[in-house]
């Protein structure tokens, strides 16, 4: 048993430079960026403020960020993957089957895990509360420990590219192939921690915001008021709670197997593969729930907010999203019918499958009459939104092609199927956190992001999306099945060429994205949103200023009716006045707490050494996150409190913008 | 003709996958069967993709006539600021999909009752078994009845209905001919059983629809369906070649890892060759292991 356990020279890749390049590259920005921000002295800052921070605001955009910095390597996986297929007909293209297999792998688990997820997960920890009217959510701290142990996982799975190998599995490990007899490298293990310590951090937040919207709304904000995007939040936080576990599970059977001799998934000694397989999809199909609800929640808040009208028949919404709750755990099946499992049982779960479309049909409708009579106005999130719908319903149409057992039997695992996850995921998930990260940026930082850029954005991406995935439904259709490294078959050369091209278009998309953060920012004092409300909103968030202050709301707001602060505003209007000025008092609110910082850097180094099985530092790192989490345990000061005159002085600036914003007299005040 | 460049846009849209369609169907894939199973997989695919339009082509007219009808800027539309709810369109928004689906779930259930794959064919002529072994990286053939193997080529008289047992020497694959039809999965200790039949003579290509390691892009194979003299005469050929009998420790060298593997027959098949396969979960850890996979 040697000091750096299987960790050796040799476990850095140098006869493969493309890694290392990039690595290399993204090594020498983040140290220019830390260079930076150390020169300029904002070091102290960032740790007080932002790292330790256990404010539900801050942790959203860090959410945020990670997504946007974990799409941009997702996104140069699928520029690897498309350029390789673009080449490599009748020969072996440019990347050998090792190295390419490791990018799918990579490309799925980071799109889902690391992208789709932080970014819904940012956009519901920034939002809900605020949505609530509350001041934080149930759980501060746990929140920000939450938050970084998501990061720990997006880093080990980014140390695999330099150090050792990512897995050559799929990104969904299916054994026997992931079991030590077939992947003895460390490639399976590193897929293995990273989802452990960051689906730990996924849990965790599910259970921080179940509880928070269950525990904590402001008077008034029964469940019946509760704006869209919090009840579609709801649905995919006890989604979370309810699946992760099970997540959880499944890979630690996976892990006995690979680090104790277990048999769990090995049918050489009784264990069974097609345990995993049904397991792994009973969290994986609410999985994509998770991803899809909250964004169609975005969606909801959007298009009622631009169409300046109502959420057409909020009932039927909060119906069909608790349908889709529910059904989403009986569908597990269909991602297997070609397993054999028997025509009734295909059936069954064919039409259980078939079902869900239903409330997603009553959604989309509902959506469509929200823009009936409306008045629309077209900012890139209501783009956004057009695009979500006429591609989803395609995405959707497919879907249930597929849940059509004899169907799948023809075109299960084929690029067909691709074609149908990327439409659904892409124009459903993605297309939601970038239309509610525009929406929303204004509340993060008080100034709105550029339109021009933006809309450039949305239609490159809309184009790009329909070029690079419709040849996918084709491809699929001509038998062409997923993760070929290489193919003989001339048919399928230019379908693939043309969808590389629509990558590109993508990537261009990606660019438009990076001008519009660079010119948005760079322009900032020209588009700072003075009023809070940026966009004539309805709910609560838009109630306080753009950035709200860390406690939120000076006294919590008094709800009366569905879309609580367009009453508000619509009394303010009528009445011609404010509402009274209120009895203002001292507010304590959670001290920052580098307790997530912390635990999640030895939760790092275990993840590390259990990957490379170094024992010693496996029992360092669990004891440093534990006595992380004593030391936290046993802290004497767990709040802060801001003085009455701050809460006053705070609050009557956003009493005057609001009448501003609402034209009303000086005395409207008081 | 489209006034709105939307709408332009969407026909174009329309056209364009309708083009695809047509195009797909001429390449040898799923629209293009060869036999009675993928026949009728086509038809239901056909099907699901009639009724499902009905419902998302207006749903995306809707949303482009909806979307420019009630643009900010245009005071001739109707404006409802407070409307949001209606009891008979509720009615609606939910009968419509729940009556597609109604639809789409007894295609779905007669579907997987008709198709089943253990299902046999209803045929005039004898069903005839050729078992399959999904090994690293290439397709084992076993011909009990006739006392034959074949490697990465199947051949198969037309019009005779196939009953496949399907088994993996290790890792999962699919065992997919996509003129013929239905895939099913190859598990290793698992014998899945799935029925095909081609109906024109012709070579068809299969492959693994699982993705099963390095070496998995070239795990391709023919299926040369050809008349019943042909099949014959095929047989006969296989008989007379020199190859070595295929038992079990034939069976474990041939199933160590290799790539891009040319067709091959044995001419001679140890009797229940492919249920021991079974029984013992595939090859045997060590033999397998020792090359083509990483360290």
């Amino acid at each position: 048993m040697s000091f750096t356990g299987k960790l050796g020279w040799d476990s850095i890749p140098f006869q493969e430079p493309l890694p290392l390049v990039s690595a290399a590259v993204i090594g020498a920005v983040l140290l220019g960026v830390f260079v930076w921000v150390w020169r300029r002295g904002h070091l102290p800052y960032l740790w007080k403020e932002w790292i330790t921070s256990v404010d539900h605001k801050r942790i959203g955009v860090m959410y945020c960020l990670l997504a946007g910095v974990m799409l941009l390597r997702g996104f140069s996986d699928a520029l690897l993957m498309r350029s390789q297929q673009a080449i490599a007909y009748g020969n072996g293209g440019y990347l050998p089957p090792d190295h390419y297999d490791q990018i799918f792998s990579a490309h799925g688990t980071i799109m889902i895990f690391f992208v789709a997820m932080p970014f819904m997960i940012g956009l519901m920890n920034f939002v809900v509360p605020l949505q609530l009217g509350v001041r934080d959510v149930a759980f501060p701290t746990l929140n920000s420990v939450s938050f970084w142990l998501t990061c720990s996982g997006a880093l080990l799975i980014n140390m695999s590219l330099v150090i050792g190998e990512f897995a050559k599995t799929g990104w969904l490990v299916y054994p026997p192939l992931s079991e030590l007899r077939f992947s003895p490298g460390v490639g399976v293990d590193y897929y293995l921690w990273a989802l452990q310590i960051s689906g730990m951090g996924t849990l965790l937040s599910g259970v921080n915001l179940v509880t928070t919207i269950l525990k904590m709304r402001a008077p008034g904000m029964g469940y019946s008021r509760m704006p869209m995007f919090t009840w579609t939040s709801l649905a995919s936080n006890l989604l979370i709670v309810a699946s992760f576990p099970v997540l959880t599970a499944v890979l630690a059977m996976l892990i006995l197997d690979r680090y104790l001799g277990f048999h769990f998934f090995t049918p050489e000694a009784g264990g069974n593969q097609m345990m995993f397989v049904n397991l792994i999809w009973a969290w994986g199909h609410p999985e994509v729930y998770i991803l899809i609800l909250p964004a169609f929640g975005v969606f909801s808040e959007i298009i009622s907010t631009f169409s300046s009208k109502p959420l057409f028949g909020y009932r039927s919404m909060v119906i069909a999203t608790m349908v889709i709750c529910i059904l989403s755990f009986m569908v597990w099946l269909h991602h297997f019918f070609t397993m054999g499992a028997g025509a009734d049982v295909n059936g069954f779960f064919g039409i259980t499958t078939m079902i869900i479309a239903v409330p997603t049909g009553v959604k989309v409708f509902n959506w469509l009459f929200t823009m009936y009579g409306g008045r629309i106005r077209y900012t890139s999130m209501m783009l956004w939104s057009i695009g979500f719908i006429v591609t989803f319903v395609i995405g959707g149409m497919t879907g249930v092609m597929l849940a059509v057992p004899p169907a799948d039997f023809v075109l299960h695992n084929s690029l067909f199927l691709v074609a149908h996850f990327h439409n659904v995921i892409i124009g459903g998930v993605l297309f939601g956190a970038f239309a509610g990260f525009t929406f929303w940026f204004p509340k993060m930082f008080g100034f709105t992001l550029d339109e021009r850029w933006g809309k450039r954005a949305f239609w490159l991406w809309l184009s790009g999306f329909y070029l690079a995935f419709m040849p996918l439904y084709v491809l699929g259709l001509m038998g062409m099945t997923r993760r070929m490294q290489h193919y003989d078959v001339p048919g399928w050369h230019p379908w693939l060429i043309a969808a590389g091209l629509g990558a590109l278009l993508i990537l261009a998309g990606i660019g438009c994205q990076i001008m519009m953060l660079y010119v948005s920012i760079r322009t900032r004092k020209d588009r700072i949103d003075e009023s809070g409300d940026p966009w004539d909103g309805r709910t609560l968030e838009w109630i306080t200023t753009s950035p709200p202050p860390a406690f939120n709301f000076a006294v919590l707001p008094d709800v009366k009716g569905e879309e609580a602060y367009w009453g508000i505003k619509a009394k303010a209007r009528e009445n011609r006045r404010l509402s009274d000025r209120p009895d203002y008092e001292p507010i304590e609110m959670p001290r920052n707490s580098p307790t997530g910082i912390v635990s999640a850097f030895f939760a790092t180094a275990m993840g590390f050494a259990l990957i490379w099985h170094i024992w010693w530092l496996v029992i360092l790192g669990f004891f440093g996150a534990w006595g992380t989490f004593i030391v936290f345990a046993w802290r004497d000061q767990a709040e802060y409190e801001i003085p009455v005159e701050e809460v006053e002085r705070l609050d009557q600036a956003r009493r005057r913008s609001k009448a501003t914003l609402l034209d009303l007299p000086e005395e409207a005040l008081s | 003709m489209f006034r709105d460049p939307r709408l332009a846009r969407i026909s174009a849209r329309f056209a364009g996958l309708g083009l695809c369609v047509v195009l797909a169907a001429c390449e040898p894939g799923i629209l293009n069967p060869a036999g009675p199973i993928a026949a009728g997989e086509r038809s239901i695919f056909f099907n699901a993709l009639a009724v499902m339009l009905a419902i998302v082509v207006p749903v995306i007219v809707l949303a482009f006539a909806f979307g420019w009808w009630f643009r900010a800027g245009n005071t001739r539309a109707k404006h409802l600021p407070e409307w949001a709810y209606s009891g008979r369109l509720e009615l609606l928004v939910w009968s419509i999909p729940a009556l597609a689906i109604m639809f789409l779930g007894g295609i779905a259930w007669i579907g997987s009752h008709d198709l089943d794959p253990p299902k046999p064919i209803a045929s005039k002529a004898k069903t005839m078994t050729v078992e399959v072994v999904a090994t690293d990286w290439k397709w084992l053939f076993l011909y009990p009845e006739q006392g034959i193997a074949t490697i990465n080529r199947l051949v198969v008289p037309v019009g005779t209905p196939v009953r496949f047992r399907i088994t993996s020497a290790g890792v999962m694959n699919s065992f997919f001919v996509p003129q013929l039809g239905s895939q099913i999965y190859a598990m290793s200790g698992m014998d899945s059983t799935l029925h095909l039949r081609a109906d024109r003579a012709g070579r068809y290509r299969g492959l693994s629809a699982h993705y099963s390691g390095e070496g998995f892009a070239d795990m391709n194979f023919f299926v040369d369906a050809v008349p019943q003299g042909a099949f014959d005469r095929f047989v006969a050929t296989a008989k007379a070649g020199q190859g070595k009998t295929l038992d079990w420790n034939e069976f474990v060298a041939m199933a160590r890892p290799s790539r891009n593997v040319r067709p091959a027959s044995y001419p001679r098949l140890q009797p229940s060759l492919y249920d021991r396969i079974v029984m013992k979960n595939g090859a045997p850890e060590g033999e397998q292991a020792k090359d083509g996979r990483e360290q």
